[in-house]
């Protein structure tokens, strides 16, 4: 938190564009690690990211994360970005992810219902937190990863930006204060 | 075939090195510049500058490609997709950490001054004569009424947009209207103004981005992505402004793939006679002469080239009859301070992307204020409000989660300290003669580290702002203290110190090196004590007040 804080203020003071977020990059730690381009991802692997994101981040009045094509999006970062041992986790969370939805629902997360596919993400969160809390030097939950992803994939897309957030180019001047009401959608 | 001889020779093209060919160029002089990275054209080869951020293939992260090619930038928070080119390469030009030390270089025209942070503020008479005061390390050989001027000729042709404060240790400038503070800055400006009995204030931060339109550069336009390049030059940089206002005058040059090797010394005449420089690109060597020189090479680069100059009369290089070449290193330390959050305001927001944020001067120190440590520190920081990054409270997955992170947060406010470093003799760097970069050349060692005076001001650092958070009501305060490696500020400053007496420092009151009085060093190298604001507005205004000297002693055949 504090660290996230401090990036965001220097970025801030410094003029830096910090789009999206790198401090929200769980994998992505310098200074250490192999990095491979080892995690080969199917296109079945991409559609289920998509619906993945799109069970966290869902179309509302505004569009949702596979519209966004947040899965491919996530299939890059996690290609280019990881290190080798994130890489693993996050693939290998692709399976485990599957099989907890076997153990809720006795089918694979693709096969179950938009209902059934919430709660199981929102026990898996809940998983994932627990675990993060404690982790210490081990890798991070993969559905951290996910979840991560998926938030930076979505609010840094283009209609993240300029449909479920509000973009403008080239603002012109600043304002200190301006009137908002809650509704109000944030600047990207 | 090139043009080989000059009326000057300045090496380097980042800020100190685009002020020193203007202000040349200005007085008639032909001049070549010399940068040892490639050409970086004005808007053309500002190439993201335009993007949208969802073009960005990687939002802004970095691949495992880069950091493994970019170690150090890696370690602070200026490894982004946009600018990784703008960093130097760290394979071909390695450097020896005897202790942790981050190295933030450029290497391409215009250097740091594209990706510079452009806070700009003025020194006062406090800072040059705290050495002296103090009793440590050299006294200043220049006080404020020597730069005064100076100051305001940088601040006119640069453009710095701030406010004025009447603050007799944070002079006034020739200010560009000031930006904004936004709502909850200005509650926190009032709140610490009665708090403090008008001892302490919370400003706007002052910075080169123009407010207003001056000739030729159009205004700030509120994008907050200044370092990619600015396509509407709303910035200062060497390329929006002293570079064409130097190639204007039709008396520059400029060589980019240019590395300089050495400052050519003739025994005979004491003078300097032109430089030698490595082409990068072919590896062939040129000799070029001229009249002065101009060392603007970045702090340690200028360091490097001292020492690798007239060596046959000084085995420490040129400049190191007093012992002090390379030495006292300093910077300005942060990563240390404090955030919150802030009640209220939920019916404001704000509009636009303002590319500042605040600064509380120095108030330790201070009047009747005494501490346990010298000197002092500002802060910088802002207050916004949470964007989606940020913890929603009962919601986690779903539409709800979506919608709640689309919308603003709540508003948080925060801060970190920039802390002076005090001159230490111990602290330097010298040659590697063991490790070679890419051309086969010797590379720096870096030994320098913060001592008792700097670890007692962070603890200070960081319970001043969490004191300061509080009275103004502030709640869930955070502190930090990440630690400081020396290098980290990016404000390197030290090892050719200006001074009073050629037996304890490098340059006289005029930049001119005492061992060689045609050569000239107006970079951070010259800096005899780091005081605790940005320095680079200062470097601009040795840089043109040397220059002036410089060509009335050339006039006079003084040297």
């Amino acid at each position: 938190m504090e660290r996230r804080e401090l990036l965001k203020m220097i970025a801030l003071l410094t003029g830096g564009v910090m789009i999206g977020s790198n401090a929200l990059l769980t994998g992505c730690s310098p200074d250490k690690g192999n990095f491979k381009k080892n995690a080969v991802f199917t296109q079945q692997d991409q559609d289920f990211l998509d619906e993945v994101s799109d069970t966290i981040l869902p179309a509302t009045q505004t569009p949702g994360a596979k519209a966004a094509k947040v899965g491919a999006f996530m299939t890059v970062m996690v290609n280019d970005c990881y290190e080798e041992k994130d890489q693993k986790v996050f693939k290998e969370g692709i399976a485990k992810l599957n099989a907890a939805c076997e153990k809720m629902y006795g089918c694979e997360f693709m096969k179950a219902t938009v209902v059934q596919r919430l709660a199981l993400l929102v026990k898996l969160d809940e998983e994932a937190k627990a675990y993060q809390a404690k982790r210490g030097d081990l890798p991070a939950h993969y559905f951290t990863m996910m979840k991560q992803l998926t938030l930076l994939g979505y609010f840094s897309s283009e209609p993240g930006c300029t449909k479920a957030m509000r973009y403008i180019a080239v603002p012109g001047h600043y304002k200190g204060s301006v009137p908002y009401k809650k509704g109000d959608k944030a600047w990207a | 075939m090139e043009d080989s001889t000059y009326d000057a020779i300045v090496v380097g093209s980042g800020i100190s090195g685009g002020w020193a060919a203007k202000e040349l160029c200005e007085k008639g002089l032909k001049v070549l510049m010399l940068e040892r990275g490639g050409p970086y054209d004005h808007i053309k080869d500002y190439k993201t500058a335009q993007k949208n951020p969802w073009e960005f293939e990687h939002r802004g992260g970095t691949t495992a490609e880069q950091k493994k090619k970019y170690p150090v930038i890696h370690r602070g928070w200026a490894a982004n997709e946009a600018v990784m080119d703008g960093w130097a390469n760290e394979q071909d030009c390695p450097y020896t950490e005897t202790k942790p030390f981050t190295w933030w270089r450029s290497y391409r025209m215009g250097g740091r001054s594209i990706l510079w942070g452009r806070q700009s503020y003025r020194w006062s008479q406090l800072d040059f004569e705290g050495n002296e005061k103090d009793g440590i390390a050299t006294p200043w050989p220049i006080g404020y009424a020597d730069l005064a001027p100076w100051y305001d000729h940088v601040e006119k042709f640069a453009g710095i947009s701030g406010s004025i404060e009447n603050i007799a240790h944070l002079p006034d400038g020739h200010f560009l209207p000031p930006m904004e503070l936004n709502c909850v800055e200005k509650d926190m400006a009032q709140r610490i103004k009665k708090e403090y009995h008008e001892k302490r204030h919370l400003i706007i931060g002052r910075v080169a981005n123009l407010t207003a339109a001056i000739p030729g550069r159009t205004k700030c336009e509120f994008r907050n992505r200044c370092w990619e390049g600015c396509p509407f030059g709303g910035y200062f940089s060497t390329q929006s402004s002293t570079l064409p206002a130097a190639m204007k005058t039709g008396n520059l040059t400029v060589r980019p793939y240019s590395l300089v090797k050495q400052v050519l010394y003739d025994k005979n005449s004491k003078k300097a006679t032109g430089v030698e420089i490595l082409d990068t690109e072919t590896n062939q060597t040129y000799e070029f002469k001229s009249k002065i020189v101009f060392l603007c090479a970045s702090t340690l680069n200028t360091a490097w080239v001292l020492f690798n100059s007239a060596t046959e009369v000084w085995p420490g290089g040129l400049g190191s009859s007093s012992g002090e070449l390379g030495h006292n290193v300093m910077d300005h330390h942060y990563n240390v301070g404090a955030s919150g959050s802030v009640e209220g305001f939920e019916d404001q927001y704000v509009f636009g992307r303002r590319a500042n944020g605040f600064y509380i001067p120095r108030f330790v120190n201070l009047g009747g204020d005494k501490r346990d440590y010298l000197r002092g520190f500002g802060y910088q920081g802002g207050a916004s409000r949470e964007g989606w990054g940020r913890e929603i409270a009962e919601l986690n997955i779903g539409g709800d989660f979506k919608d709640a992170l689309a919308e603003p947060g709540k508003w948080t406010i925060g801060a970190t300290g920039f802390g002076e470093i005090l001159p230490y003799h111990e602290n330097k760097v010298s040659l590697d003669k063991n490790k070679k970069d890419k051309w086969g050349l010797p590379v720096l060692a870096m030994d320098a580290e913060m001592k008792e005076n700097e670890f007692k001001m962070r603890k200070d650092m960081k319970e001043e702002m969490r004191a300061m958070f509080d009275a103004a009501g502030i709640k869930n305060i955070n502190t930090w203290d990440n630690g400081h490696a020396l290098g980290h500020g990016i404000h390197e400053m030290g090892t050719a110190r200006m001074g009073r007496d050629p037996k304890t420092s490098v340059l006289n009151k005029w930049n001119q090196v005492w061992d060689c009085m045609n050569v000239f060093v107006t970079d951070g190298a010259c800096m005899t004590s780091s005081a605790c604001q940005n320095p680079s507005l200062t470097y601009m205004a040795l840089t043109a007040r040397a220059v002036d000297y410089a060509v009335s002693e050339l006039k006079k055949n003084n040297i």
